[in-house]
């Protein structure tokens, strides 16, 4: 309890507080103003749920298909797992220089592509003039990353599912299909809640992949509060973004809750 | 039967063992306590002058510029020096203050940019420096310099290291230069017109500027574009020169690489080859001159049509007011701007003398920046920018109004009027809130510095 108390509820206090706080030390509605009104405030808003809504259903079409490789216990699928698992071991930054180094215009992506005669001049994939394209890389950079995150914790729920009820649909002549759509995904629903909640709210947080393929060209909501803090000297304005993340953060958990209740059978 | 009494005897040995050696460490742990306590007591004096002073900035933060200070630089002083540096200055002035307010600071010595000590003093009491800079007085530092390090009428630090921007081109991108035009008096025509013919032969944008949030693009519309095009800065903010400016600055970013919102230094897209021409701060492309001298070559900012604009950097160290080691501290700052040290600080880390005395014999990649550097500054045409004054806690705010302009102009697309109508709003709250007065190249002002 001391410890929550120390680390978790005081710090998010003392961010609430500077967050409805002026410079000048009054209580009030200015810095949230200042926040609305901040250029590239609600552009900050559109990027992050376009790469929310890009990241979240391909990094989870990815980690279904290796957690159901994994669990299938094939030959060599144990290091599978540790290959899957590698780049959890990778800070978020250097995994955004290390794709930076990729996607950059002399990189390896496209020193390939010239060496291959696929291409004969490089392409500019990290241009601010190709928002969309950006964001792609954001998202293939941080699928690789964090992928496995979601994987652990799918393998983790296809193993608790009972062999009987796969067996039970082996009697049924049930094609291999089947018995996914029907039997694994919704028995897998409660984990699936749980890793799309946890997945949603470590992707508001996503800076440093940001900064380091997107630098100016791109905002999102926690590259904003980085940078008001760090560049800006603006820590009432770095604390309300941080609290406008924790409240989307919270809908989104809400929302998932809602729209994907578990069923008290599934539960037991 | 045997076995086991074996066991129970051997075990018992061993707790026996253990309970002995535990009682001889705990009694070792209380007499070397003791003495160690009594050491401290009594020799705490000796401790508090001889131990290693902590010396933080937030410059020369990469791992070869930290190695490099705590090698070649300060090994030569007497005294053990615990260098230590951030690679941000929010970070650096959060721990000054930090230390500060709490009263226990650790540090003795920082060093920081004019404009970080502009940010400590409007948070926290910085030591009076006069004392230091009086001692000091056989180090000749220049009357400008010695201006900027005073705050508020008081020397708040020891004029240190200096640098300014300048650009650098690959050799490649020479022959495409305008006919007639020469690197060493580029106007900024020029430079358009060197970039769209580098586009037409190659068919890509080969100028680059550092646009990423850590780059400095922000300096290079305060200090070289503005006063190039409008003679001044905040006076003119809104001007139709200035509208001028931004609309030359566009067609310049056109022929800029796409990638310049994620450069930072620009020694490395000069050294990878996705730039030929680019500007920057000297220290953050002499790494691109030193590792391939007959490639590139550096040369001073171009002219506008009000003259050649230039911004200095400057660079100081000042004494915590929490320090201890107050006459070591002192005995440093006095060993770091030597002139056998600056030499060094020079040759290690591309940082110029504050005194502007530069040693002969230089190595060609600091030989070219100097020059450059030199040529700026004496150019017939030379309109020279003073770092700005007074903006205390504003000085961040102040720079966002920039950097807003040009994402909003450059990246965004918008029309450049109303953009700068209504940054100029905001340019006017953030000197109203400093109260700062204006300050070179704008015309010197009676009360706060009206935007115009």
């Amino acid at each position: 309890m001391a410890y929550l108390l120390v680390f978790f509820v005081s710090p998010m206090a003392s961010g609430v507080r500077l967050a409805f706080t002026s410079q000048t030390g009054q209580l009030g509605l200015a810095t949230i103003h200042q926040l609305v009104n901040d250029p590239g405030f609600w552009s900050s808003i559109t990027n992050t749920l376009i790469m929310l809504g890009l990241i979240l259903p391909v990094q989870f079409a990815l980690a279904i298909v290796m957690a159901l490789l994994v669990n299938a216990r094939l030959r060599g699928s144990g290091l599978w797992l540790y290959i899957y698992l590698l780049p959890l071991g990778i800070s978020e930054l250097a995994s955004g220089i290390l794709w930076y180094s990729i996607f950059t215009e002399q990189g390896w992506l496209n020193s390939i592509l010239t060496d291959l005669g696929i291409i004969h001049q490089p392409v500019i994939w990290l241009s601010y003039q190709h928002p969309l394209l950006l964001i792609c890389t954001i998202v293939i950079a941080e699928a690789w990353r964090s992928t496995s995150i979601i994987v652990i914790i799918l393998v983790g729920g296809l193993q608790a599912i009972p062999k009987d009820y796969l067996e039970a649909a082996d009697v049924f002549h049930a094609s291999p299909w089947r018995k996914f759509w029907h039997v694994t995904l919704p028995l897998l629903r409660p984990t699936l809640r749980t890793a799309l909640i946890l997945r949603t709210v470590l992707a508001f947080e996503v800076f440093a992949t940001v900064i380091a393929l997107a630098g100016s060209s791109l905002d999102v909501l926690a590259t904003k509060a980085n940078n008001a803090y760090t560049q800006f000297q603006e820590p009432h304005l770095a604390a309300a973004y941080g609290v406008l993340i924790m409240l989307l953060s919270l809908a989104s958990a809400a929302l998932f809750l809602t729209v994907l209740p578990v069923r008290t059978e599934q539960a037991r | 039967m045997h076995i086991r009494s074996i066991q129970q005897r051997r075990s018992g040995m061993a707790r026996r063992d253990v309970l002995r050696l535990g009682a001889l460490a705990a009694g070792g742990a209380i007499t070397a306590g003791m003495a160690s306590a009594c050491g401290a007591s009594s020799g705490s004096g000796s401790a508090a002058s001889s131990g290693p002073l902590v010396f933080l900035s937030d410059q020369l933060s990469s791992t070869d510029e930290e190695s490099a200070m705590r090698r070649q630089v300060l090994s030569g002083f007497g005294t053990s020096v615990n260098f230590t540096s951030f690679a941000d200055a929010t970070q650096f002035i959060d721990q000054v203050v930090a230390q500060s307010k709490a009263g226990v600071g650790k540090l003795d010595l920082i060093g920081g940019l004019q404009g970080d000590f502009v940010s400590l003093a409007a948070q926290i009491k910085l030591r009076d420096m006069s004392d230091v800079i009086a001692e000091l007085r056989n180090r000749n530092f220049p009357p400008q310099y010695l201006d900027l390090a005073k705050i508020n009428g008081t020397y708040r630090f020891v004029p240190w290291i200096q640098a300014s921007y300048l650009m650098v081109a690959n050799k490649q991108a020479l022959p495409h230069l305008p006919a007639g035009a020469d690197v060493n008096t580029l106007s900024y025509d020029q430079l358009l017109a060197w970039g769209q013919a580098l586009k037409k032969a190659t068919g890509r944008e080969l100028f680059g500027l550092p646009a990423s949030p850590d780059g400095l693009i922000k300096r290079f519309i305060e200090g070289y574009l503005y006063p190039s095009y409008t003679g001044a800065l905040n006076t003119t903010f809104k001007s139709p020169d200035a509208v001028t400016m931004w609309e030359y600055f566009k067609q310049l970013w056109a022929v800029s690489n796409p990638q310049s919102p994620t450069y930072a230094f620009m020694q490395e897209p000069l050294l990878s080859g996705e730039v030929w021409v680019a500007w920057d701060h000297a220290v953050r492309m002499i790494d691109a001159l030193k590792q391939q001298p007959d490639q590139f070559v550096a040369f001073p900012a171009p002219s506008g049509p009000m003259g050649k604009g230039s911004l200095p950097v400057l660079g100081g160290l000042s004494i915590p007011a929490t320090s201890k080691h107050v006459t070591e501290a002192k005995s440093l700052i006095a060993y770091l701007t030597e002139p056998k040290t600056t030499a060094a600080m020079l040759d290690t880390e591309a940082w110029f003398p504050p005194t502007g005395k530069l040693p002969t014999n230089l190595p060609p990649a600091l030989n070219g920046e100097a020059k450059a550097i030199q040529a700026m500054t004496n150019a017939p045409d030379a309109v020279h920018c003073e770092l700005a004054v007074g903006l205390g806690a504003q000085s961040a705010a102040y720079d966002q109004v920039f950097i807003d302009t040009f994402t909003a102009i450059a990246l965004h697309n918008q029309p450049i009027g109303p953009t700068l109508d209504k940054a100029a709003t905001t340019l006017q709250s953030v000197l109203h809130t400093a109260g700062a007065a204006c300050w070179k190249p704008d015309p010197a002002s009676t009360g706060v510095c009206q935007v115009g």
